[in-house]
Protein backbone atom coordinates (compact mmCIF):
# COMPACT_ATOMS: atom_id res chain seq x y z
CA UNK A 1 0.00 0.00 0.00
CA UNK A 2 3.11 2.18 0.52
CA UNK A 3 3.17 2.43 -3.26
CA UNK A 4 0.32 4.79 -3.37
CA UNK A 5 1.60 7.53 -0.91
CA UNK A 6 4.78 7.52 -3.30
CA UNK A 7 5.25 11.22 -5.03
CA UNK A 8 6.49 9.74 -8.20
CA UNK A 9 6.47 6.45 -9.85
CA UNK A 10 9.38 5.03 -12.64
CA UNK A 11 8.34 6.57 -16.41
CA UNK A 12 8.38 2.57 -17.08
CA UNK A 13 5.33 1.58 -14.46
CA UNK A 14 3.38 4.50 -15.50
CA UNK A 15 3.77 3.84 -19.44
CA UNK A 16 3.21 0.47 -19.10
CA UNK A 17 0.16 1.20 -17.13
CA UNK A 18 -1.11 3.13 -19.46
CA UNK A 19 -0.60 0.86 -22.26
CA UNK A 20 -2.61 -1.48 -20.63
CA UNK A 21 -5.44 0.73 -20.32
CA UNK A 22 -5.87 1.49 -24.46
CA UNK A 23 -6.15 -2.55 -24.16
CA UNK A 24 -9.10 -2.12 -21.21
CA UNK A 25 -10.62 0.43 -23.19
CA UNK A 26 -10.25 -1.25 -26.81
CA UNK A 27 -11.52 -4.73 -25.05
CA UNK A 28 -14.34 -3.48 -22.91
CA UNK A 29 -15.48 -0.17 -24.18
CA UNK A 30 -14.75 -1.08 -27.55
CA UNK A 31 -12.57 2.64 -27.78
CA UNK A 32 -9.90 4.60 -28.04
CA UNK A 33 -8.49 6.62 -25.03
CA UNK A 34 -8.96 10.11 -26.14
CA UNK A 35 -9.67 13.67 -24.46
CA UNK A 36 -10.06 16.33 -26.68
CA UNK A 37 -13.64 15.40 -28.21
CA UNK A 38 -14.86 15.72 -24.41
CA UNK A 39 -13.64 19.19 -24.51
CA UNK A 40 -16.02 19.66 -27.79
CA UNK A 41 -18.97 18.33 -26.23
CA UNK A 42 -18.47 20.22 -23.52
CA UNK A 43 -18.12 23.04 -25.11
CA UNK A 44 -20.98 22.61 -26.85
CA UNK A 45 -23.09 21.68 -23.95
CA UNK A 46 -22.20 25.18 -22.16
CA UNK A 47 -23.28 27.03 -25.45
CA UNK A 48 -26.92 24.50 -25.26
CA UNK A 49 -27.33 26.05 -21.91
CA UNK A 50 -26.44 29.55 -23.17
CA UNK A 51 -27.90 29.78 -26.78
CA UNK A 52 -30.45 26.98 -26.48
CA UNK A 53 -31.40 24.01 -29.09
CA UNK A 54 -29.95 26.24 -32.21
CA UNK A 55 -26.81 25.21 -31.22
CA UNK A 56 -27.59 21.66 -32.22
CA UNK A 57 -27.67 22.62 -35.65
CA UNK A 58 -24.01 23.34 -35.99
CA UNK A 59 -22.71 20.89 -38.50
CA UNK A 60 -19.92 20.12 -36.32
CA UNK A 61 -22.24 19.34 -33.26
CA UNK A 62 -24.59 16.77 -35.34
CA UNK A 63 -21.08 15.20 -35.88
CA UNK A 64 -20.31 15.54 -32.08
CA UNK A 65 -23.60 16.05 -30.14
CA UNK A 66 -23.06 17.81 -27.44
CA UNK A 67 -23.98 15.42 -24.48
CA UNK A 68 -22.15 13.32 -21.48
CA UNK A 69 -20.79 10.42 -23.18
CA UNK A 70 -17.60 7.86 -22.48
CA UNK A 71 -14.96 10.46 -22.82
CA UNK A 72 -16.23 12.92 -20.88
CA UNK A 73 -16.82 11.02 -18.50
CA UNK A 74 -13.35 9.86 -18.90
CA UNK A 75 -12.04 12.85 -18.37
CA UNK A 76 -13.79 13.61 -15.58
CA UNK A 77 -12.18 10.84 -14.35
CA UNK A 78 -8.66 12.26 -15.10
CA UNK A 79 -9.49 15.36 -13.00
CA UNK A 80 -10.59 13.10 -10.02
CA UNK A 81 -8.16 10.46 -10.11
CA UNK A 82 -5.33 12.93 -10.27
CA UNK A 83 -6.98 14.63 -7.18
CA UNK A 84 -6.76 11.52 -5.28
CA UNK A 85 -2.93 10.55 -6.11
CA UNK A 86 -1.65 14.07 -5.82
CA UNK A 87 -3.46 14.29 -1.64
CA UNK A 88 -2.11 10.58 -1.59
CA UNK A 89 1.43 11.89 -2.42
CA UNK A 90 0.90 15.24 -0.50
CA UNK A 91 1.32 16.91 -3.40
CA UNK A 92 -1.71 19.07 -4.14
CA UNK A 93 -1.31 22.52 -4.39
CA UNK A 94 -2.93 25.64 -5.48
CA UNK A 95 -0.73 27.03 -8.34
CA UNK A 96 -1.20 30.15 -10.33
CA UNK A 97 2.92 30.35 -11.56
CA UNK A 98 5.21 27.68 -11.93
CA UNK A 99 8.74 27.69 -10.83
CA UNK A 100 10.40 27.03 -14.43
CA UNK A 101 7.44 30.30 -15.87
CA UNK A 102 8.86 32.24 -13.01
CA UNK A 103 12.68 31.58 -13.60
CA UNK A 104 11.61 32.73 -17.25
CA UNK A 105 9.12 35.76 -16.68
CA UNK A 106 8.78 36.45 -13.17
CA UNK A 107 6.09 35.89 -10.70
CA UNK A 108 2.84 38.07 -12.44
CA UNK A 109 0.09 36.30 -12.37
CA UNK A 110 -1.88 38.10 -14.93
CA UNK A 111 0.97 37.47 -17.70
CA UNK A 112 0.91 33.35 -16.43
CA UNK A 113 -2.79 33.25 -16.87
CA UNK A 114 -3.09 34.93 -19.85
CA UNK A 115 -0.54 32.68 -21.88
CA UNK A 116 -2.36 29.70 -20.57
CA UNK A 117 -5.61 31.06 -21.82
CA UNK A 118 -4.04 31.63 -25.32
CA UNK A 119 -2.24 28.22 -25.15
CA UNK A 120 -5.35 26.46 -24.56
CA UNK A 121 -6.75 28.10 -27.34
CA UNK A 122 -4.36 27.26 -29.57
CA UNK A 123 -4.06 23.47 -28.15
CA UNK A 124 -8.44 23.23 -28.34
CA UNK A 125 -7.81 24.35 -32.11
CA UNK A 126 -4.95 22.67 -33.52
CA UNK A 127 -6.27 19.15 -31.86
CA UNK A 128 -9.28 19.15 -33.86
CA UNK A 129 -8.02 20.21 -36.78
CA UNK A 130 -5.41 17.81 -36.62
CA UNK A 131 -7.90 15.14 -35.51
CA UNK A 132 -6.93 14.56 -31.73
CA UNK A 133 -4.64 15.17 -29.09
CA UNK A 134 -1.75 13.56 -27.38
CA UNK A 135 -4.12 11.11 -25.83
CA UNK A 136 -6.51 10.31 -29.05
CA UNK A 137 -3.14 10.61 -31.28
CA UNK A 138 -0.40 10.42 -29.57
CA UNK A 139 -0.76 7.34 -27.60
CA UNK A 140 -4.21 5.34 -29.28
CA UNK A 141 -3.64 6.04 -32.35
CA UNK A 142 -0.11 5.59 -32.60
CA UNK A 143 -0.47 2.01 -30.72
CA UNK A 144 -2.49 1.06 -33.36
CA UNK A 145 0.40 2.14 -35.55
CA UNK A 146 -1.80 4.87 -37.80
CA UNK A 147 0.22 7.30 -40.03
CA UNK A 148 -1.97 10.25 -39.68
CA UNK A 149 -1.17 9.48 -35.69
CA UNK A 150 2.46 9.14 -35.79
CA UNK A 151 2.87 12.32 -37.99
CA UNK A 152 0.26 14.14 -35.42
CA UNK A 153 2.41 13.23 -32.52
CA UNK A 154 5.97 14.11 -34.36
CA UNK A 155 4.16 17.08 -35.39
CA UNK A 156 2.82 18.20 -31.35
CA UNK A 157 6.46 17.75 -30.36
CA UNK A 158 8.36 19.65 -33.06
CA UNK A 159 6.24 23.01 -32.58
CA UNK A 160 6.35 21.96 -28.70
CA UNK A 161 9.84 21.98 -28.47
CA UNK A 162 10.58 24.41 -31.09
CA UNK A 163 8.62 26.95 -29.45
CA UNK A 164 9.31 26.33 -25.90
CA UNK A 165 13.22 26.32 -27.06
CA UNK A 166 12.44 29.86 -28.57
CA UNK A 167 10.22 31.22 -25.45
CA UNK A 168 12.47 29.74 -22.50
CA UNK A 169 16.29 29.45 -23.74
CA UNK A 170 16.30 32.19 -25.96
CA UNK A 171 14.11 35.34 -24.86
CA UNK A 172 13.62 33.41 -21.13
CA UNK A 173 17.65 33.06 -20.57
CA UNK A 174 16.98 29.19 -19.01
CA UNK B 1 -20.26 -10.45 -23.05
CA UNK B 2 -19.02 -7.76 -25.26
CA UNK B 3 -21.82 -6.90 -26.96
CA UNK B 4 -23.67 -6.74 -23.89
CA UNK B 5 -21.33 -4.28 -22.17
CA UNK B 6 -20.80 -2.50 -25.29
CA UNK B 7 -24.05 -1.61 -26.02
CA UNK B 8 -25.30 -1.33 -22.05
CA UNK B 9 -24.64 2.75 -21.77
CA UNK B 10 -24.78 3.01 -18.04
CA UNK B 11 -22.08 0.34 -17.74
CA UNK B 12 -19.84 2.18 -20.50
CA UNK B 13 -20.06 5.37 -18.86
CA UNK B 14 -18.95 3.85 -15.50
CA UNK B 15 -16.07 2.44 -17.26
CA UNK B 16 -15.46 5.40 -19.16
CA UNK B 17 -15.17 6.92 -15.19
CA UNK B 18 -13.30 4.47 -13.63
CA UNK B 19 -10.74 4.08 -16.44
CA UNK B 20 -10.25 8.03 -16.36
CA UNK B 21 -9.63 7.65 -12.54
CA UNK B 22 -7.06 4.99 -12.91
CA UNK B 23 -5.21 7.17 -16.17
CA UNK B 24 -5.50 10.27 -13.82
CA UNK B 25 -3.77 8.27 -11.09
CA UNK B 26 -0.40 7.37 -13.40
CA UNK B 27 -0.33 10.48 -15.02
CA UNK B 28 0.03 12.14 -11.75
CA UNK B 29 2.27 9.53 -10.14
CA UNK B 30 4.43 9.82 -14.07
CA UNK B 31 4.98 13.59 -12.86
CA UNK B 32 3.37 14.43 -16.18
CA UNK B 33 0.73 17.04 -14.61
CA UNK B 34 3.30 18.74 -13.02
CA UNK B 35 3.94 22.21 -15.83
CA UNK B 36 7.76 21.69 -15.00
CA UNK B 37 8.07 18.63 -15.93
CA UNK B 38 6.48 18.94 -19.34
CA UNK B 39 8.24 22.39 -19.77
CA UNK B 40 11.78 20.74 -19.36
CA UNK B 41 10.82 17.75 -21.52
CA UNK B 42 10.13 20.48 -24.49
CA UNK B 43 13.33 21.77 -23.39
CA UNK B 44 14.83 18.04 -23.62
CA UNK B 45 16.64 19.00 -20.45
CA UNK B 46 14.27 15.75 -18.63
CA UNK B 47 12.86 12.82 -20.75
CA UNK B 48 10.17 11.76 -18.19
CA UNK B 49 7.24 12.32 -20.34
CA UNK B 50 9.35 10.74 -23.45
CA UNK B 51 9.52 7.80 -21.55
CA UNK B 52 6.11 7.24 -20.86
CA UNK B 53 4.76 7.84 -24.09
CA UNK B 54 6.94 5.58 -25.75
CA UNK B 55 6.29 2.84 -22.84
CA UNK B 56 2.87 3.48 -23.30
CA UNK B 57 2.50 3.39 -27.12
CA UNK B 58 5.25 -0.22 -27.22
CA UNK B 59 2.78 -1.40 -24.70
CA UNK B 60 -0.02 -0.40 -26.53
CA UNK B 61 0.80 -1.55 -29.63
CA UNK B 62 1.72 -5.23 -28.62
CA UNK B 63 -1.90 -5.52 -27.29
CA UNK B 64 -3.71 -3.83 -29.53
CA UNK B 65 -2.03 -6.14 -32.34
CA UNK B 66 -2.25 -9.80 -30.25
CA UNK B 67 -6.22 -8.92 -29.89
CA UNK B 68 -6.90 -7.84 -33.16
CA UNK B 69 -4.41 -10.61 -34.31
CA UNK B 70 -6.94 -13.19 -32.30
CA UNK B 71 -10.19 -11.31 -33.65
CA UNK B 72 -11.43 -9.79 -30.43
CA UNK B 73 -11.33 -6.17 -31.07
CA UNK B 74 -11.12 -4.39 -34.47
CA UNK B 75 -8.36 -1.33 -34.88
CA UNK B 76 -10.04 2.10 -35.37
CA UNK B 77 -7.49 4.07 -36.65
CA UNK B 78 -8.05 8.03 -37.22
CA UNK B 79 -8.27 8.95 -41.15
CA UNK B 80 -5.26 10.90 -42.17
CA UNK B 81 -6.30 14.16 -43.31
CA UNK B 82 -2.39 15.65 -44.70
CA UNK B 83 -3.02 19.20 -44.58
CA UNK B 84 -5.20 18.91 -41.44
CA UNK B 85 -2.33 16.98 -39.16
CA UNK B 86 0.36 19.14 -40.61
CA UNK B 87 -1.16 22.89 -39.28
CA UNK B 88 -3.46 21.51 -36.64
CA UNK B 89 -0.49 19.62 -35.64
CA UNK B 90 1.90 22.37 -35.67
CA UNK B 91 -0.51 24.94 -33.67
CA UNK B 92 -0.91 21.97 -30.99
CA UNK B 93 2.54 22.28 -30.47
CA UNK B 94 2.71 25.90 -29.92
CA UNK B 95 0.04 26.01 -27.70
CA UNK B 96 1.11 23.18 -25.78
CA UNK B 97 4.62 24.98 -24.94
CA UNK B 98 2.35 28.22 -24.05
CA UNK B 99 0.05 25.98 -21.57
CA UNK B 100 2.56 23.31 -20.67
CA UNK B 101 -0.17 21.12 -20.81
CA UNK B 102 -2.05 18.84 -23.31
CA UNK B 103 -5.98 18.05 -22.59
CA UNK B 104 -5.23 15.47 -21.01
CA UNK B 105 -2.80 16.55 -18.57
CA UNK B 106 -4.53 20.01 -18.08
CA UNK B 107 -7.25 17.47 -17.27
CA UNK B 108 -4.94 16.08 -14.62
CA UNK B 109 -3.29 19.14 -13.53
CA UNK B 110 -6.52 21.00 -12.38
CA UNK B 111 -6.99 17.84 -10.10
CA UNK B 112 -3.37 18.46 -8.07
CA UNK B 113 -4.90 22.14 -8.02
CA UNK B 114 -2.92 24.13 -10.70
CA UNK B 115 -4.90 27.23 -11.45
CA UNK B 116 -3.21 28.32 -14.86
CA UNK B 117 -4.44 24.54 -16.05
CA UNK B 118 -8.17 25.66 -15.47
CA UNK B 119 -7.38 28.67 -17.72
CA UNK B 120 -5.81 26.52 -20.54
CA UNK B 121 -8.71 24.23 -20.33
CA UNK B 122 -11.22 27.31 -20.31
CA UNK B 123 -8.54 28.38 -23.44
CA UNK B 124 -9.46 24.98 -24.95
CA UNK B 125 -13.29 24.91 -24.91
CA UNK B 126 -12.53 28.43 -26.68
CA UNK B 127 -10.72 26.71 -29.00
CA UNK B 128 -12.47 23.87 -30.41
CA UNK B 129 -15.35 26.03 -29.70
CA UNK B 130 -13.55 28.36 -32.70
CA UNK B 131 -13.60 24.88 -34.46
CA UNK B 132 -16.82 24.32 -34.30
CA UNK B 133 -18.01 27.14 -35.67
CA UNK B 134 -15.18 27.77 -38.69
CA UNK B 135 -15.95 23.83 -39.38
CA UNK B 136 -17.50 23.79 -42.77
CA UNK B 137 -14.28 26.29 -44.16
CA UNK B 138 -11.82 23.86 -43.08
CA UNK B 139 -14.11 20.79 -44.27
CA UNK B 140 -13.62 22.22 -47.66
CA UNK B 141 -9.91 23.17 -47.41
CA UNK B 142 -7.47 21.67 -45.20
CA UNK B 143 -9.96 18.88 -44.09
CA UNK B 144 -10.71 17.66 -47.99
CA UNK B 145 -8.03 15.32 -48.70
CA UNK B 146 -8.17 12.51 -47.01
CA UNK B 147 -5.27 9.26 -47.31
CA UNK B 148 -7.75 7.04 -45.73
CA UNK B 149 -7.16 4.64 -42.37
CA UNK B 150 -3.91 3.75 -43.33
CA UNK B 151 -1.13 1.93 -40.87
CA UNK B 152 2.48 1.56 -40.80
CA UNK B 153 1.91 -2.35 -41.07
CA UNK B 154 -0.72 -1.88 -44.38
CA UNK B 155 2.24 0.17 -45.64
CA UNK B 156 4.87 -2.09 -44.95
CA UNK B 157 3.30 -5.02 -45.82
CA UNK B 158 3.96 -6.84 -42.85
CA UNK B 159 2.00 -9.48 -40.26
CA UNK B 160 0.87 -8.32 -37.17
CA UNK B 161 2.92 -11.00 -35.20
CA UNK B 162 6.33 -9.95 -37.28
CA UNK B 163 5.14 -7.00 -35.64
CA UNK B 164 4.86 -7.60 -32.38
CA UNK B 165 8.17 -9.50 -31.93
CA UNK B 166 9.74 -6.46 -33.47
CA UNK B 167 7.96 -4.40 -30.83
CA UNK B 168 9.06 -6.21 -28.27
CA UNK B 169 12.56 -6.40 -29.36
CA UNK B 170 12.50 -2.26 -29.96
CA UNK B 171 11.00 -2.21 -26.16
CA UNK B 172 13.98 -4.10 -25.09
CA UNK B 173 16.55 -2.19 -26.56
CA UNK B 174 14.48 1.17 -25.90
CA UNK B 175 14.87 0.07 -22.14
CA UNK B 176 18.58 -0.63 -22.23
CA UNK B 177 19.19 2.40 -23.87
CA UNK B 178 17.44 4.42 -21.70
CA UNK B 179 18.76 2.68 -18.87
CA UNK B 180 22.49 2.74 -19.79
Amino acid sequence: MDYLFLARWSPWIVGIGIGALVWISFLFSNRAIGVSTAYTRMGGIIELFVRGEIVKEREYFKKFVPKVDWEWMLVLGVIIGSFISSILSGQFKVEFVPVFWSKAFGESIFLRLITALLGGVLVGFGARLAGGCTSGHGISGTSQLAVSSWMALILFFTGGIGTAMFLFNLIGGI
Amino acid sequence: MHNYTYSNKRVQLLLGFIIGMIFGFLLQKGGVTNYNVILNQLILRDFTVAKIILTAILTGTIGIYLMNELGIIQLQPKPFYLNGILVGGLVFGVGFALLGYCPGTAAGAIGTGSVHAFFGAIGILMGVEIFSMTYPFFKNSLLKKDYGLITIPEILGVGSLVLILFMLISFFLFFLVMIV
